[in-house]
C-alpha cells in the first residue's frame, strides 16, 4: 500500500495539475532541444568521422602548378605522411540544356590503380569510372539530384579549351565535398555547381599534365607534426608554383561542417539551459507557495515525529515527479524533432549514411539536468519547509507588511486608485520575485528575439552581399592571368554594358610568427558593379599603394593599419614583398584582401594583367552571352550571383523558417507558463482579498482585471528586458559563429522587436484570460471560510 | 466499562513523574520588547494522570504545552521526560522524542485536507514503532464508519475526533491537547472530551488538556491555574466529572 505521505504528495500534485503541466511543458522543452541538438551533433560528427576513417579524408591538401609525378617519392618520404595521392584538379565550365546560365564544374582526377584512394568515392548510383575510358565522369551527387541527372546521361563541357561530350557512368559522394559549395561561395548552390570525378590519365592528358599533376592531397600518421609537414611540403611544391599546403581547418567543406557542429554545441547548451533556467523558476514558485499554504501541515507532521528529511524528500519528490512528466515527452519530442534537424543537415551536408540516433548517454543526460534544475528550483521552498519550527509552523502566519512604495510617496498617490494601490503594493511587497517572474517572461521574448534577428542578420547579409557588393550579372573567370587587353573581348560581346577586370593572386601573408593563405585581389576603384562595402554600407576605397586586410585576416595575423607585412606570391614569379597595410576593412565576409590593381600588377613584376571580370549585360541579351561564354575556351568558370541568391532563397531560407518557427512555439510555451503561473499563485494567495471584493459587489470583471494588472505589469517590464538579454545574447552568437565564414551582422529590424514583443504579449494574454475565467467558478463563501 | 476510574488515579510519588518541568522561562523577543510567556515554571505531571491547563488567552498555556512536547525550547530552565533532558535536546533527539512518545490535538484540528481520515491516521501509523491499527483508533473516537471521508467532507467536532484518533493511534505516553474544543459548539465539545477521557481511562495514556473553559476543568484529576505565564494554583479534583455532564 502507498505511502499515507506519498497519497498527501500526489495529491497535493493532482491539486496543481494546472501548474505541474505548464511546468511539465517547459521542462520538455528544454528537454527536446537538448536531446534533438545533442543527439544531433552526436548523429553528425559520428556520421563525419566514421566517413572520413573509412573514406581516408586527407589531412593535409595543396595546390601547385604543375609538378612531375617524380615529385611524390619525395613528398612520400616526408617523416609522418603515410599516403600521398598526387592528383589533377581543374575548373571547367559545363553546358546544361535546362540551365541557361553557364554552370561551373570541378574536376578532381580518380586514380585508376589504387582501389582505396584518399578522399575515396562513395559510389550511390550507377557504376564507378573504369580504367582506360576517357570521356567518362562521376558527377556528385547534390549537382545529380538538382539537375535531374542520372547514370547514363551525358554532358557537355569545355575541359581546357575544349568542349567534351562526357557519359556520366555514376553518381558519388565524397568525404571532400560533404559541403558542396563553389570556393569563395558561402551558400550552396548544386545547379549551377558540381563536382565532376575522372580517370586520372584521361585528366591528365585533357590538362596537358600527363605524368604530372597539379593537387596532392596526405594523411599523417598519429605523431607527426602538421606544421612541419607544411613546411617540408611547401619548400618542396614550392619550385613547382605550389599555392601553399594547408590543414583540414582550411578545407572548405569540413570547416563548414566543423563550424555547424560547433554551433550546435553552443545552441544545445544554451537553449536548453534558458528553458531549465525558467523550470526552476517555475517550480522555485510554485513549492515556495505550495509550504506557505502547508505550513501548518508541515508543522503537523513534525510535531508528529517525522523527521525534517522527510519533510525535504516529500517536497523534493513533488518537484521531481511534476517535471518527470516533462522529462519523457521531452525524450520523445526531441528525438522526433531530432530526426527532422538530422534530414535537414541531411539537405547541406552530404553523407553517404547520416545515422541519426538518441544515446542513452543524451536521455541521461537529458533526465539528470532536469532533475537539477527542479532540484534546484525546489531548494528554497523545501529549505523553508525544513527550518520551519513545528511550533512556529502551526501559527498562522503574520500578515504581510505592506508599505506605501515609491511611486506613491512620490506625489502619485492621488493618480493611483485604491485597487491601482494594491496591484502596486504586491509586486513592491515581493520585489525579487516579481523580478524573477518578470525574467522568466522576459526570457521567453530573448528567444523570439534571437530567432528572428537571425532573419534579420540573413536579409542583411543578402543586402549587402547581392544588393551592394555583388552587383555584377556575371563573374568571367579566366583559366589563366590573361593580357588587360582581353577585356576589350568581352566588352565587345553584344550586350554587355560595362566590364570590370580583375585580378587574383595567391599569396601567404606573414606577420611575426602567424600565417595566412590568401588571394589577393586586385580591383579598380572606379568598379561600379564589384565593390568593397563594410558592414555599415560604406564603400571601402584602395590606396595606389599598400594592401586592405578584411578584419578577421588581420585580426588572426595581429596586425593591424599602419603595419607592415610579408608579402609571399605563390604564382607567376613568386615575389616576396613587404607592403604597408594601409586600411582595415570591416567587411561581412571578413577574408578579403585587396590591392588597387595596378598596384598589383606591380607587386607581380607583370604588365596590365587580369584574372577575370565582372560583367553586366543588358537584359534581354543574357541569354546570348551566357551561350557564348559557356563554349569559350579562355573561360573557367562563370558565376551569377543571382541565381546564388535564387537557389539561397529556395533552400536556406526554408531552413531557417523551420527552425524559427520552433523557437516561436517554444517561447510561446515559456511565456504561458510563467504568466499561467504567475497568474494562478496569485489567484490562491489573493483569492480571500479577491473573493471579499466579489461579496462587496464588485463585478467578475473588475477581479479579473485587478488580477491580471500586476500580471500585466510585470509582462510589460519583461518585454524590454527582454530584448536586451536577446539583444546580448545575439551579440555573443556573433562572435561564436565561425568569423572566417561569415561575420554575423549585429543587425535588428523593427518586425523583430514588434513580433518579440507581441507574440509575448499575446501568450500572456491568453494565459490570464484562462485563469481569470476561474475566478467566475470561485465559490465566495468557501473561500472566506478557508484559514490563512 | 471494564475498569474503574480509581486504578488509574495517579499516585503522587514523585518518582511517578514522568515529566519534570524546573524553573522554566520562556521570553520572545519582539524588536525591543521582551514579551515574557513563562516565568519561572516548576511542574510535574504523572503517569496516566489527566490534567487540565486552565487560564486566560495569552496567558502562556500553548507555550508551557509546546515545550513539554518538545515542540519548543524553553529560554531557561530544564524539562526531563523520565530519563531525557528535553532541554539539552538537539533538534533531532527532539523530534526521535516527538515520534516515539508524544501525540499532539490541535485547535484547528491540522487534518492534511488531502488524506482521508484513515489516511490521516496512517500517517503517523507508518512512523512509529508499535501502533495500534488505525482502524482501530478510528473506532475508538467512534468514527470508524468514516474512515474513507476527507476533511472537508467532516464535521469540525469529526475533525477533532479523527485529530485525536491520529494523535493516539501510535500508543503514544502523553497526549497533549490545545484547545481541543476550542472551534466547537458544546455539544460536539463533549464528544471530543469524551473520547480524550476514554483514551485516558483505555490507555491509561498521560494527558494534558489545555483550555481556558473553566466548565472543563471539572474532568481532570488535577487543575492548573495559568496567569500571566506563571502557575498561579494547582487543585484536586476528588472526583472526576464525566464530560457528559459538563455545562458550559
Ligand atoms: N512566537 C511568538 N512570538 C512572540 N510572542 C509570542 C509568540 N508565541 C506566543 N507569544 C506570546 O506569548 C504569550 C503566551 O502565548 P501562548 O502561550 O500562546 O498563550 P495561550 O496559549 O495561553 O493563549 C502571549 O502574550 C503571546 O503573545
Ligand atoms: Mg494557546
Amino acid at each position: 500500500m502507498m505511502k499515507a505521505i506519498d497519497l498527501k504528495m500526489l495529491r497535493d500534485l493532482w491539486h496543481l495539475r494546472g501548474q505541474a503541466i505548464t511546468t511539465a511543458l517547459v521542462v520538455a522543452c528544454g528537454v527536446a532541444t537538448f536531446v534533438a541538438m545533442r543527439s544531433t551533433y552526436d548523429s553528425l560528427l559520428a556520421s563525419r568521422d566514421g566517413y572520413y576513417a573509412q573514406f581516408k579524408f586527407a589531412d593535409i591538401f595543396a595546390s601547385l602548378k604543375s609538378a612531375p609525378e617524380s615529385v611524390r617519392s619525395r613528398i612520400a618520404a616526408i617523416e609522418g605522411v603515410t599516403a600521398v595521392e598526387t592528383r589533377v584538379v581543374a575548373t571547367v565550365t559545363i553546358d546544361l540544356p535546362d540551365v541557361r546560365e553557364p554552370v561551373q564544374g570541378r574536376v578532381v582526377s580518380v586514380s585508376e590503380t589504387d582501389p582505396n584512394p584518399l578522399n575515396g568515392l562513395y559510389l550511390q548510383r550507377g557504376r564507378a569510372l573504369e580504367p582506360g575510358h576517357e570521356n567518362e565522369v562521376v558527377i556528385s551527387g547534390a549537382f545529380a539530384d538538382a539537375n535531374g541527372l542520372r547514370p547514363g546521361d551525358h554532358l557537355s563541357a569545355v575541359l581546357n579549351g575544349r568542349l567534351r561530350r562526357l557519359f556520366i557512368a555514376g553518381i558519388a559522394l565524397s568525404p571532400e565535398f560533404i559541403y558542396e559549395i563553389r570556393p569563395g561561395d558561402i551558400f550552396p548552390d548544386n545547379r549551377r555547381f558540381g563536382i565532376l570525378w575522372m580517370n586520372r590519365k584521361a585528366a591528365g592528358s585533357l590538362f596537358q599534365l600527363d605524368n604530372a599533376f597539379n593537387d596532392v592531397v596526405l594523411t599523417l600518421g598519429p605523431s607527426a607534426v602538421e606544421a612541419d609537414v607544411i613546411q617540408r611540403l611547401d619548400s618542396i611544391l614550392e619550385p613547382y608554383g605550389g599555392f601553399g599546403a594547408y590543414t583540414r581547418t582550411d578545407q572548405y567543406s569540413h570547416r563548414f561542417v566543423s563550424n555547424e557542429l560547433a554551433e550546435l554545441q553552443v545552441f544545445g547548451t544554451f537553449i536548453p539551459a534558458v528553458f531549465l533556467g525558467v523550470t526552476a523558476f517555475l517550480l522555485h514558485l510554485v513549492l515556495s507557495r505550495l509550504v506557505n499554504v502547508e505550513r501548518e501541515q508541515i508543522g503537523l507532521l513534525k510535531s508528529f515525529g517525522y523527521r525534517d528529511r522527510d519533510v525535504g524528500l516529500h517536497y523534493l519528490k513533488l518537484a521531481v515527479l511534476a517535471v518527470a512528466g516533462g522529462i519523457v515527452i521531452g525524450i520523445g519530442l526531441g528525438a522526433w524533432l531530432g530526426t527532422g534537424m538530422a534530414a535537414l543537415y541531411g539537405q547541406y551536408f552530404h553523407f553517404p549514411v547520416l545515422d541519426y540516433s538518441v544515446s542513452l548517454k543524451v536521455i541521461a543526460y537529458s533526465v539528470l539536468i532536469s532533475i537539477g534544475a527542479a532540484s534546484a528550483g525546489a531548494v528554497l521552498a523545501v529549505f523553508k519547509a525544513v527550518s520551519l519550527p513545528p511550533a512556529e509552523a502551526m501559527r498562522p502566519e503574520t500578515p504581510p507588511n505592506f508599505h506605501a512604495g515609491f511611486l506613491e510617496t512620490a506625489g502619485f498617490r492621488e493618480l493611483l486608485s485604491a485597487r491601482s494601490r494594491m496591484v502596486v503594493r504586491n509586486i513592491i511587497r515581493r520585489p525579487l520575485k516579481a523580478f524573477l517572474s518578470s525574467l522568466g517572461i522576459s526570457l521567453s521574448v530573448a528567444l523570439l528575439f534571437i530567432g528572428f534577428y537571425f532573419f534579420d542578420a540573413i536579409y542583411r547579409i543578402i543586402d549587402i552581399q547581392f544588393g551592394q557588393i555583388q552587383r555584377e550579372d556575371v563573374e568571367v573567370t579566366f583559366v589563366e592571368p590573361r593580357s588587360g587587353l582581353s577585356v576589350y573581348d568581352l566588352a565587345s560581346l553584344p550586350g554587355v554594358i560595362r566590364v570590370e577586370p580583375y585580378r587574383v593572386v595567391p599569396a601567404i601573408l606573414r606577420s611575426g610568427n602567424r600565417s595566412r593563405r590568401v588571394g589577393i585581389s586586385g580591383a579598380s576603384n572606379d568598379n561600379e558593379l564589384r565593390r568593397i562595402i563594410d558592414r555599415d554600407f560604406r564603400r571601402v576605397n584602395l590606396p595606389p599603394e599598400g594592401i586592405v586586410l578584411g578584419k578577421t585576416i588581420a585580426d588572426s595575423l595581429g596586425a593591424k593599419k599602419g603595419d607592415k607585412i610579408s608579402v609571399e606570391v605563390t604564382e607567376g614569379s613568386r615575389p616576396k614583398k613587404e607592403v604597408v597595410i594601409s586600411d582595415i576593412a570591416d567587411e561581412l565576409l571578413g577574408m578579403g584582401v585587396y590591392m588597387e590593381l595596378s598596384a598589383l600588377n606591380r607587386l607581380m613584376n607583370e604588365q596590365s594583367t587580369v584574372s577575370g571580370a565582372f560583367l553586366s549585360i543588358e537584359s534581354d541579351k543574357k541569354d546570348a552571352v551566357y551561350k557564348r561564354l559557356k563554349t569559350t575556351p579562355a573561360v573557367a568558370g562563370v558565376a551569377m550571383p543571382e541565381s546564388t541568391l535564387t537557389s539561397f532563397n529556395e533552400t536556406m531560407a526554408r531552413t531557417i523558417g523551420t527552425s524559427t518557427t520552433f523557437l516561436i512555439g517554444f517561447a510561446c510555451i515559456i511565456a504561458f507558463g510563467v504568466v499561467y503561473n504567475g497568474a494562478r499563485i496569485a489567484l490562491a494567495e489573493r483569492g480571500r482579498e479577491l473573493a471579499s471584493l466579489r461579496v462587496l459587489g464588485y463585478r467578475q470583471d473588475e477581479v479579473g482585471r485587478l488580477l491580471l494588472e500586476e500580471q500585466a505589469i510585470l509582462t510589460s517590464f519583461a518585454i524590454p528586458l527582454g530584448f536586451a538579454i536577446g539583444l546580448g545574447i545575439c551579440v555573443i552568437i556573433t562572435r561564436v559563429v565561425d568569423a572566417e565564414i561569415i561575420r554575423l551582422p549585429i543587425v535588428f529590424s523593427v518586425r523583430t522587436f514588434l513580433f518579440s514583443g507581441l507574440i509575448v504579449a499575446a501568450a500572456a494574454i491568453l494565459s490570464g484570460l484562462l485563469v481569470a475565467r476561474r475566478i467566475g467558478h470561485m465559490d465566495l463563501i468557501a473561500v472566506l471560510k478557508t484559514r490563512e | 466499562m471494564p475498569q474503574s476510574d480509581n486504578e488509574h488515579r495517579p499516585m503522587t510519588s514523585r518518582d511517578d513523574a514522568v515529566f519534570k518541568v524546573r524553573g522554566v522561562s520562556k521570553v520572545y523577543r519582539m524588536g525591543d520588547v521582551d514579551v515574557h510567556a513563562l516565568r519561572s515554571v516548576d511542574l510535574d505531571l504523572y503517569r496516566g494522570e489527566l490534567v487540565v491547563l486552565l487560564g486566560a488567552s495569552g496567558s502562556g498555556k500553548s507555550t508551557l504545552l509546546n515545550i513539554i512536547g518538545g515542540l519548543d525550547v524553553p529560554t531557561e530552565g530544564t524539562v526531563i521526560y523520565q530519563d531525557h533532558v528535553l532541554t539539552t535536546a538537539n533538534d533531532a533527539e527532539l523530534t526521535r522524542f516527538r515520534r516515539e512518545h508524544v501525540g499532539f490535538v490541535f485547535q484547528f484540528y491540522n487534518l492534511i485536507p488531502s488524506l482521508t481520515a484513515i489516511e490521516n491516521v496512517r500517517l503517523i501509523t507508518e512512523i512509529s514503532e508499535d501502533p495500534m491499527p488505525a482502524e482501530k483508533s478510528l473506532e475508538m473516537v467512534g468514527l470508524a464508519d468514516r474512515k474513507d471521508h476527507f476533511p472537508a467532507q467532516l464535521s469540525g467536532g469529526e475533525q477533532q475526533r479523527v485529530a485525536i484518533a491520529r494523535a493516539i493511534a501510535k500508543q503514544p505516553d502523553v497526549l497533549l491537547c490545545d484547545e481541543p474544543t476550542g472551534a466547537l459548539d458544546v455539544k460536539t465539545g463533549k464528544l471530543v472530551l469524551e473520547a480524550i477521557k476514554h483514551i485516558n481511562t483505555e490507555l491509561g495514556t498521560t494527558t494534558a488538556v489545555i483550555t481556558h473553559n473553566a466548565a472543563i476543568a471539572a474532568m481532570a484529576d488535577r487543575v492548573i491555574h495559568i496567569g500571566s505565564g506563571e502557575i498561579v494554583s494547582i487543585e484536586k479534583n476528588e472526583v472526576r466529572a464525566d464530560p457528559a455532564d459538563l455545562v458550559w
